[in-house]
């Protein structure tokens, strides 16, 4: 309680031991996810890159985790925060199984839980910094949701985080329509990751399609998307402006 | 070179308009369904209104993080009321506990602005409206976020609520009709999801009355 008054007053002079608890910022970090739902269940597309700031530190993270038998998550955001999440969906799941009562958690409440670790991390001004992604199918029924690093939730026919809501919301707000098939899915996501690729900074051309039906969780081998650079503007970057690069 | 402080915000304004209207012998509840976030829209299709008790609705706009969580804790001392007292919760106690519950987090609010609407014991209109930390008072008609500013003033010429100076105190409930009050609140959002950002999408209105609960729904502009 004291730690709070003193935070309100002057959130410049938060104590010194207490800071070395909490997370300030963010150090290893994945970028978009995107998600979508499709006729025969969910479709979500992240890249495999970790940076540590600028730097392209890891290329090979695996954003996409499935969850349980019904769900599918994906983060962006701290990497070592989406693996602690990671941790409670284990023992969450593992105490689900352990009923043995023949009922499992569906998409919906795996999204209930996020929504409430993350809300009350930030109510302890002590965030786990991601956007999540969670998607899934239970009994036919297709849900995708996403929570915000404070708490702020929602679920929708296509959902994005980071970059991803500034660049690929609008592709999809255009292009998506219900019953997508797999393979029109699969072109819409690439189309907004290509998107993302040209323009977000800390993106990277590796990345894993992950798909979720009644059946299961599919998540493919990471590949890389086709690029096109050949404008004739790059060809003579210089010809409107002699002796620049 | 300083250590880096901490950059985020607990906070953020996910926006939205909410207004309720008092009858005679109904209430209106009405808010928009746009999610939205800086200059971007997370959602088009989100509710911001929730039913407390049989005769009690609340709608709220502000950071939908902490109005769900709101919603839900009323929802469960709502349940807890029930066990213990054998009835559902009266609009008037309702309004009561919405305001402690909002002041209990005086020093770290909800950020939520919220209209509570609804039938009181004898069946006549009731709305109560808040600020963050729980401050109330029963009016006849209210409007909270972000384009309640272009709401209220609209509503005051409609409504024609007499002084509340006067003594003894005027009924503030409105004598227009419930037809007439479910157009009122149409006109008043199509408005202000002209000038106001982050109203839009759609207008969800809960009608509640001596039959029950009725819900609508109209399209509103989506830009």
């Amino acid at each position: 309680m004291q730690l709070m008054d003193s935070s309100h007053s002057n959130p410049m002079s938060l104590c010194s031991q207490a800071d070395s608890q909490r997370t300030l910022y963010p150090y290893v970090t994945g970028t978009s996810v995107i998600g979508v739902k499709y006729k025969d269940g969910i479709l979500m597309a992240a890249d495999m890159g970790g940076s540590y700031g600028s730097t392209l530190r890891y290329k090979s993270v695996e954003r996409m985790k499935p969850i349980g038998k019904h769900s599918l998550l994906g983060a962006s955001g701290e990497i070592s925060d989406f693996q602690e999440i990671l941790h409670y969906l284990d023992e969450l799941i593992l105490y689900d199984n352990m009923w043995d009562d023949g009922n499992s958690l569906g998409p919906k409440e795996v999204h209930s839980y996020l929504t409430r670790v993350m809300y009350n991390r930030r109510n302890k001004f002590n965030p786990l910094w991601n956007s999540l992604v969670l998607g899934g199918v239970k009994n036919g029924q297709k849900y995708l949701g996403t929570v915000s690093m404070i708490g702020v939730h929602f679920e929708d026919n296509h959902v994005a985080t980071g970059f991803g809501n500034h660049l690929a919301r609008p592709i999809l707000r255009d292009e998506w329509h219900e019953d997508l098939s797999f393979e029109d899915g699969v072109k819409l996501l690439e189309k907004c990751m290509r998107v993302l690729l040209y323009r977000d900074r800390s993106a990277v051309n590796k990345l894993q399609i992950a798909k979720i039906t009644e059946e299961g969780v599919t998540i493919s081998q990471p590949y890389s998307l086709k690029t096109f650079w050949g404008f004739s503007a790059f060809q003579n970057p210089t010809v409107g402006a002699e002796g620049s690069w | 070179m300083t250590k880096q402080q901490a950059n985020w915000s607990p906070y953020d304004n996910n926006g939205g308009s909410c207004v309720a209207i008092a009858g005679a012998d109904y209430c209106v509840i009405a808010a928009d369904t746009r999610m939205s976030t800086g200059y971007n829209i997370l959602t088009r299709d989100y509710s911001k209104i929730c039913k407390l008790a049989d005769k009690c609705v609340m709608a709220s706009s502000g950071f939908q993080a902490d109005v769900r969580a709101l919603q839900k804790h009323l929802a469960a001392r709502h349940l807890i009321y029930q066990h213990q007292h054998n009835k559902q919760m009266s609009c008037p106690a309702m309004a009561q506990l919405l305001s402690n519950t909002l002041y209990y987090k005086r020093f770290f609010p909800y950020y939520s602005f919220n209209v509570l609407g609804g039938l009181d014991n004898e069946g006549k209109g009731c709305v109560f409206t808040y600020d963050a930390v729980g401050s109330y008072e029963k009016v006849g008609y209210s409007s909270q976020g972000s384009g309640s500013t272009l709401i209220m003033p609209f509503l005051d010429n409609q409504l024609k609520s007499p002084s509340p100076l006067l003594l003894p105190a005027l009924d503030a409930v409105t004598p227009l009709s419930e037809p007439e009050a479910v157009d009122l609140v149409k006109t008043v959002f199509a408005s202000a999801t002209e000038r106001d950002i982050y109203t839009g999408d759609k207008l969800e209105i809960v009608i509640l009355n001596a039959s029950g609960i009725r819900r609508e729904y109209m399209d509103l502009r989506k830009d």
